[in-house]
């Protein structure tokens, strides 16, 4: 249930006196409640969890990091991984109809992913 | 997607891999404290590629395998009544109460919906004002937020249909409780990344500090892991007991004030009881009595609840490491994640499922192995595949 998934802000704004705004997944799209990071600007990086941004990636110290570790990298199709659960509609991009109508009786084994 | 794939590169987890065996000169016990981080160790074969005597045991933070079961069973006799939407993270559905699960019921009439933002709860009690609609308040410090904001909001926005069930676990009491235990094997401990963005690690210094074990903040990714166990060796092999940070670019010392700030303001700290290991001293939040109207124990009456595990099911000593799933004789066969007796095969942070979907201990013709063994197997993807 603690898997968060860093996403590119791409739109800020107000609801209902609540600062949410849309998160860029490699592609899909997802709202976000961005209460907690008042400071967040459009093109920020932001580590989303349960549809909160929970932390803003820190571009340097994640460059730092690849430095020390070399530079590449290999494409797994784990962005299923996103939500509280497989079974959740994490990685359905809010701007799809019907993005929240997911039905949870799936099969078992589409049961990959989340998570502390 | 840019900060992930850059994690999972599989060149560079064999150069952590082979420092790792290059500074290690004894046998050490670490936790992975995070359910998330099991997965991945699990499935990547990262414990299997460690040098022999160095050992990871998985750890209790799976909040789908620790929510007791008295709170499954509420949340089931909650979710029966015919007025109640009841609304939860996916992965609490399949999860067994005494008799039944979530998802069982709803496939019985009973509107059981999965949301993934609890504020998603919030919009479907907005959307219904006949019908009182609860949420499945679980997890660590990660949920809490979240799960504080849509309770908050509820109040700020007078949204009196709108209810929380509540089973909050913290990490640092169930780390000094397993230290506590005269059965404790783990001398280094990679703290939970995302608990840690949230809350920071200052709660984890002292923890080092009286218990002499080195804590690393470590990401999720195999890079973040790998690098993360890393850290912890160099500490034990230099005698050090600090709290490092392996995963800078999500985390900071502080964490993040404004999130601590909400959750402190509608949770308070409690005893809470943890499915399989029992009662933890102050170990979990429960709602502060200014918001007792979002409720859902008291808005409901559910009655005497009486809980009664499978008999089989090992689960406990599962979740604090002194068994693993090999050692059940009802995993794989009774037990497995489309019938699961026990949480820990329910959830993939649960180190039940994340042992079964890796194949481990069902035999070499097994058909369910899904694994993508990142460490153990040459690069998977040729040039350009991506």
């Amino acid at each position: 249930m603690c898997l968060g998934i860093p996403g590119k802000v791409t739109e800020i704004r107000d609801e209902a006196g609540l600062a949410m705004g849309k998160v860029d997944f490699g592609g899909v799209r997802k709202d976000a409640c961005l209460a907690y990071l008042p400071d967040i600007k459009l093109g920020d990086y932001v580590i989303v969890h349960v549809g909160f941004a929970i932390s803003q990636v820190d571009e340097a110290e994640a460059l730092k990091t690849l430095e020390i570790l070399g530079e590449m990298g290999v494409m797994e199709p784990e962005l299923m991984t996103m939500g509280p659960g497989m079974d959740a509609p994490a990685v359905v991009s809010d701007d799809a109809p019907g993005a929240l109508t997911f039905d949870p009786a799936l099969p078992p084994s589409s049961m990959a992913g989340p998570v502390a | 997607m840019k900060y992930l794939d850059e994690y999972r590169d599989p060149v560079l987890a064999k150069k952590l891999l082979a420092e790792i065996h290059r500074i290690t000169t004894r046998p050490w016990t670490l936790m992975e404290v995070c359910g998330g981080q099991t997965h991945t160790i699990v499935k990547q074969g990262i414990d299997e590629a460690l040098p022999e005597g160095v050992r990871m045991i998985h750890g209790p933070g799976c909040p789908v395998c620790v929510t007791p079961l008295e709170q499954v069973d509420k949340a089931l006799a909650i979710a029966a009544r015919p007025d109640v939407i009841f609304t939860s993270y996916g992965d609490m559905l399949r999860v067994p109460g005494s008799s039944t699960d979530l998802l069982a019921l709803k496939a019985r009439g009973a509107d059981v919906r999965i949301v993934y933002s609890p504020l998603d709860a919030l919009k479907i009690a907005l959307a219904n004002p006949a019908r009182q609609v609860v949420f499945f308040a679980v997890g660590f410090e990660t949920t809490a937020p979240a799960n504080a904001m849509a309770v908050a909001e509820a109040a700020r926005r007078g949204i009196d249909n709108f209810s929380v069930l509540v089973s909050h676990v913290l990490v640092p009491p169930a780390m000094t409780a397993l230290l506590d235990s005269p059965a404790n094997r783990v001398q280094g401990f990679l703290a939970a990344g995302h608990v840690c963005a949230i809350m920071g690690w200052t709660e984890y210094e002292p923890i080092a500090e009286k218990y002499r074990v080195p804590i690393v903040v470590t990401g999720f990714e195999p890079l973040d892991l790998l690098e993360g166990i890393w850290m912890a060796i160099r500490q034990l092999e230099e005698g050090r007991h600090e709290v490092e940070n392996q995963y800078t670019r999500a985390v900071t010392r502080e964490g993040v004030r404004l999130a601590q700030q909400q959750v402190m303001s509608v949770f308070e700290v409690g005893n809470r009881k943890w499915r399989g290991v029992g009662e933890i001293p102050m170990s979990g939040y429960r709602l502060r009595p200014e918001y007792a109207r979002f409720d859902a124990e008291l808005k409901f009456d559910v009655g005497d609840i009486q809980t009664m595990e499978h008999p089989a099911c090992i689960a406990g000593a599962i979740l604090t490491g002194e068994k693993t799933p090999l050692d059940c004789t009802a995993y794989g066969t009774l037990c497995n994640p489309q019938k699961p007796l026990g949480a820990p095969m329910v959830s993939s942070e649960g180190t039940c499922a994340a042992f079964f979907s890796a194949g481990r201990g069902l035999g070499s013709g097994s058909s369910f192995s899904n694994a993508l063994p990142l460490v153990q197997v040459a690069p998977i993807a040729p040039e350009g595949a991506r």
